[in-house]
């Protein structure tokens, strides 16, 4: 009897590692895999709208990631502690407020961009992957995991809309990242908002 | 499970720690807020006259650069429905979407005279009207002529993108005002009408944007009205000189 309890004393506490094979997955699955855009179908009303350039993509990508990391990383760390009848109220209150930040932050840094992205800024807060991910994984896991998995959901997110926004903005207007300091010119004058050749028509 | 005077705890501290960070976060970052809303304002004043600018063109030019032609090159006047000049106020400082809200006749406007360093003067002036969804407004740059449109620049609240939000997108609707006229050989004032179906008359239409018609009407209203709201003061300045 001792030593079937002596067996079961020490409980070993398994240290899980900060970049195991486990958490380099959480972060790589939502990228291909499991992509939110491509795969889950989620948050499309703001990748189709914000594509048309790749600067304002990019801005609203890292504003994503921004929201999805940190939300998970609070909702995982307030789990145990949330009343499960109000779970979706706290997590929309901890997701508006990212949002706000993400939204005044932009506001003061980079004025013609904010103006740009305007209401879909936003919507982040109704962004079906952010809610999706709080439900689905901050819940149930660790905080360091639900972070490493809100980034790469919102790197996944991120990749589609840039990705998207460089084919649109070539094709489109005819520059690549213009309104930023690295605005290049490929087709044409950039100032031509139409495929120039098809202006004379 | 939690109680319920958990639950009401929970929510309420957590409501109230939300409410601080945003508060103090606005607080910190409105004075930056209010300078960059401002510079943005500036610029689009500026955008009717991005021909006639030295040098350089209006995305080249940095905020500093756009303040100091506001400080050097610009002169700010402020006048009333009657034509008259409003003294102790500055043009930028008029909100024009608090002015459509008054009644007609109380209104004020404003309006930048600019002139560059070739000596080629252009008055600016700003008009405000409604669009299919919202409210749209401009800013229209005319000749020393009164007469003559030297360029326009056109903003909106919440058009649809690629049909009405192209009179700000697509630089070639606002780049059609130059050259327009308002006023025909008679004398009469005509405004500028934006044609569906394209322009005939080259003197004062220009072509409207295929399925953007109400927006289109809403702009051909605006200009008729927001122009006409100068024509007193105008036709003083015309007696003067």
């Amino acid at each position: 009897m001792a030593e079937v309890m002596q067996d079961s004393q020490p409980e070993v506490k398994v240290k899980e590692p900060l970049f195991g094979k486990a958490e380099r997955k959480l972060l790589s699955d939502p990228i291909n895999d499991n992509n939110p855009i491509t795969v889950q179908v989620l948050g499309v009303c703001s990748a189709l709208a914000v594509t048309t350039l790749v600067y304002p993509s990019i801005i609203m990508a890292i504003a994503v990631v921004f929201v999805t990391a940190f939300s998970n990383l609070f909702t995982s760390m307030l789990r145990t502690t949330i009343p499960k009848s109000v779970r979706m109220i706290v997590q929309l209150v901890i997701i508006a407020t990212l949002v706000t930040i993400v939204e005044q932050v932009l506001k003061a840094v980079n004025f013609p961009v904010y103006k740009q992205l305007s209401v879909f800024i936003g919507l982040i807060i109704t962004n079906c992957i952010v809610m999706g991910r709080l439900e689905a994984f901050a819940m149930a896991n660790k905080p360091w995991r639900s972070f490493l998995d809100g980034v790469g959901n919102g790197v996944g997110y991120g990749l589609i809309l840039i990705i998207v926004a460089v084919f649109r903005e070539v094709f489109g207007k005819g520059s690549l990242l213009a309104g930023s300091p690295l605005e290049m010119k490929i087709i044409g004058a950039s100032d031509l908002y139409w495929i120039p050749g098809l202006v004379g028509i | 499970m939690h109680s319920t005077s958990y639950i009401i705890r929970f929510v309420l501290i957590m409501t109230t720690l939300a409410a601080l960070v945003l508060a103090s976060l606005n607080t910190f970052l409105g004075p930056k807020h209010a300078m960059n809303e401002k510079i943005y304002n500036k610029r689009a004043v500026l955008a009717a006259v991005k021909d006639h600018l030295d040098g350089t063109t209006l995305a080249d030019m940095s905020d500093q650069d756009v303040e100091s032609i506001f400080s050097n090159k610009i002169k700010q006047t402020v006048i009333n429905m009657s034509g008259e000049v409003v003294e102790g106020q500055v043009a930028e400082s008029i909100d024009l979407a608090k002015e459509k809200k008054k009644p007609e006749a109380d209104r004020l406007l404003p309006l930048y005279l600019y002139t560059n360093d070739a000596g080629e003067a252009f008055y600016i002036i700003s008009i405000r009207g409604n669009g299919l969804w919202d409210e749209i407004w401009g800013s229209i740059a005319l000749e020393k002529d009164l007469k003559t449109v030297a360029g326009a620049s056109f903003d909106h609240k919440g058009e649809t993108p690629g049909l009405g939000a192209e009179i700000k997108d697509n630089p070639s609707f606002p780049d059609q005002f130059t050259g327009k006229t308002i006023i025909d050989e008679n004398g009469n004032y005509t405004s500028i009408i934006v044609k569906k179906g394209g322009a005939s008359n080259p003197a004062n239409e220009v072509d409207a944007i295929s399925g953007a018609t109400v927006t289109c009407n809403g702009v051909t209203e605006m200009l008729y009205r927001g122009i006409q709201y100068y024509q007193p003061y105008f036709n003083k300045l015309d007696q003067k000189s």
